[in-house]
């Protein structure tokens, strides 16, 4: 049977309307934002839930006089941070930002199926993580 | 703010510190490559008919560069001036006779910023800055001209700017010091006058920068119409912490010796009561300042020693709830009776009236 126009104006609509599906939750996963207050040298919140598979977008707000900076990782990346010199992040790794002194940045991160079941995020300005300025980022599906 | 009537008194503390070491990198309000060790700290803080005066000296022991520090104070000073040249070391000499080899670690320092300048004054190589503004506001402040904040600042600063948006930066320019001949270990005596109904001397900001292990030590005075009461009340004499070490009348000599000092005239001649209290602690211990009630009352603010928070609205206490399982109440039952007599008495009145 050979098929008719009508046909394949169904299917042509059918795969648009799928492909939008798609790309909308897709976009939906992406936008997911988590707002991270930096105040008298310290997360708020301290613990952060996110579902394996999941891009977030980190929003740092400063409320400090003093610079912070958002550094998320596994135990190796913190010891990293905190023995290195690297003062300022500009956003160019993933999950890694400065946040000067009153002003917000952000940063994006995919938490990947698999991965750690939890990672730290801190400060590693020169007495700032000593000083508390740590969270936990839960990486869950429940 | 408690308001102490009478004899009151205040002050102070100093501040600044040591930014030699890698772990003290960021400590304190020490200024871009400023290393400035600070010796230990000595204070008056005197309150007579309603003014503070309050008197401290900035030493500096080392460094090239310039150092500054910041003290919380409970008013607005009408007087920032040189102090008198040897008040300080005559309180010593009046507590201690023994002169003692004091050279106890004591830094910090603090910060404050797109705050209203209220005073600029300059005392030998000591820049003096009187500012109003909230905790951030100091901290931008100083952070604008070159200093670098501790870590704890933030939280520090909000915490006496809750209390008294007013603050004194002091910024020792040790080239300056040098210039003028000044050496190492020597002080520049600070006094400020400062009418106001508040009692309390700032100590948590001895621990500024600090460790919550390092060391503070420092030497406070008091000089009040009257005996004070002391909030947390201190330890006795000898024992760590902030101990209260005299406690007597102020001599006439003493007294008469501190007015012929410049800038100590306020001194009555007599009538004057001494404390002196020697602080030996830690910077994690050291989370409250003292409130000082002179008014007789003897109840100090819970506030003014910053063991309250003055932005936590105070939570009411629970409503009184009456006993369960009690008796059941018998004027439901009288209210009743005498309600249905009341009743029957006026209708029993009509049918009379009627039949009448």
């Amino acid at each position: 049977m050979r098929p008719r126009p009508w046909h394949l104006a169904a299917v042509a609509a059918l795969t648009l309307a799928g492909g939008l599906t798609l790309l909308h939750a897709a976009a939906g996963q992406a936008t997911q934002t988590v707002v991270v207050t930096m105040h008298h040298s310290r997360f708020q919140p301290e613990v952060v839930r996110v579902a394996p598979g999941t891009t977030v977008r980190f929003l740092l707000r400063n409320t400090d006089p003093i610079d912070h900076e958002f550094i998320l990782g596994d135990d190796a990346v913190q010891r990293r941070h905190e023995q290195g010199r690297q003062r300022e992040h500009h956003g160019e790794v993933p999950g890694e930002v400065s946040v000067a002194a009153g002003g917000q940045a952000a940063t994006t991160y995919t938490f990947r199926q698999g991965g750690p079941a939890s990672l730290q995020f801190a400060c590693h300005l020169p007495g700032h993580y000593a000083y508390g300025m740590r969270g936990v980022a839960l990486v869950s599906s429940g | 703010m408690a308001r102490r009537g009478i004899v009151g008194l205040l002050a102070l503390l100093v501040v600044v510190l040591l930014g030699a070491q890698p772990a003290l990198a960021c400590g304190g309000l020490v200024g871009p490559g400023g290393t400035v060790q600070l010796a230990r700290t000595t204070t008056l803080a005197g309150y007579h008919q309603g003014v503070e005066h309050y008197l401290t000296s900035f030493t500096y022991s080392g460094g090239g560069a310039k150092f500054g520090s910041i003290v919380p104070l409970p008013g607005v000073p009408t007087d920032v001036s040189k102090g008198g040249e040897w008040t300080l070391q005559r309180l010593i000499q009046e507590t201690q006779p023994q002169l003692e080899a004091a050279a106890a670690p004591v830094a910090f320092d603090a910060a404050r910023s797109s705050a209203e300048v209220l005073l600029k004054t300059r005392v030998d190589a000591l820049d003096i800055t009187i500012l109003r503004g909230g905790g951030k506001a100091v901290g931008d402040w100083a952070r604008e001209r070159g200093f670098g904040l501790s870590v704890d600042a933030p939280e520090v600063l909000d915490f006496y700017a809750a209390r008294s948006p007013i603050f004194m930066a002091a910024s020792f320019d040790a080239r300056a010091a040098s210039a003028r001949g000044q050496r190492l270990g020597d002080g520049t005596p600070i006094q400020l006058t400062i009418p106001t109904a508040d009692a309390w001397v700032p100590l948590r900001i001895l621990g500024l920068g600090h460790q919550p292990s390092d060391a503070i030590q420092a030497d406070l005075y008091l000089l009040t119409d009257r005996r004070p009461a002391l909030l947390p009340e201190p330890a006795a004499a000898g024992q760590p912490g902030v101990a209260l070490e005299r406690s007597q009348p102020a001599s006439e000599l003493l007294l008469a010796d501190l007015r012929a000092d410049k800038g100590m005239s306020w001194v009555p001649a007599s009538g004057m009561w001494l404390s002196y209290l020697r602080i030996d602690t830690t910077a994690g211990r050291l989370f409250h300042d003292l409130a000082v009630d002179t008014s007789g009352r003897g109840s100090p603010s819970p506030v003014a020693a910053g063991l309250v928070d003055p932005t936590e609205p105070l939570r009411p206490l629970p409503a009184p709830t009456p006993p369960a399982g009690g008796p059941a109440p018998v004027w439901p039952w009288l209210a009743a009776a005498l309600a249905g007599a009341t009743i029957a008495t006026v209708v029993a009145l009509r049918a009379r009236a009627r039949a009448s």
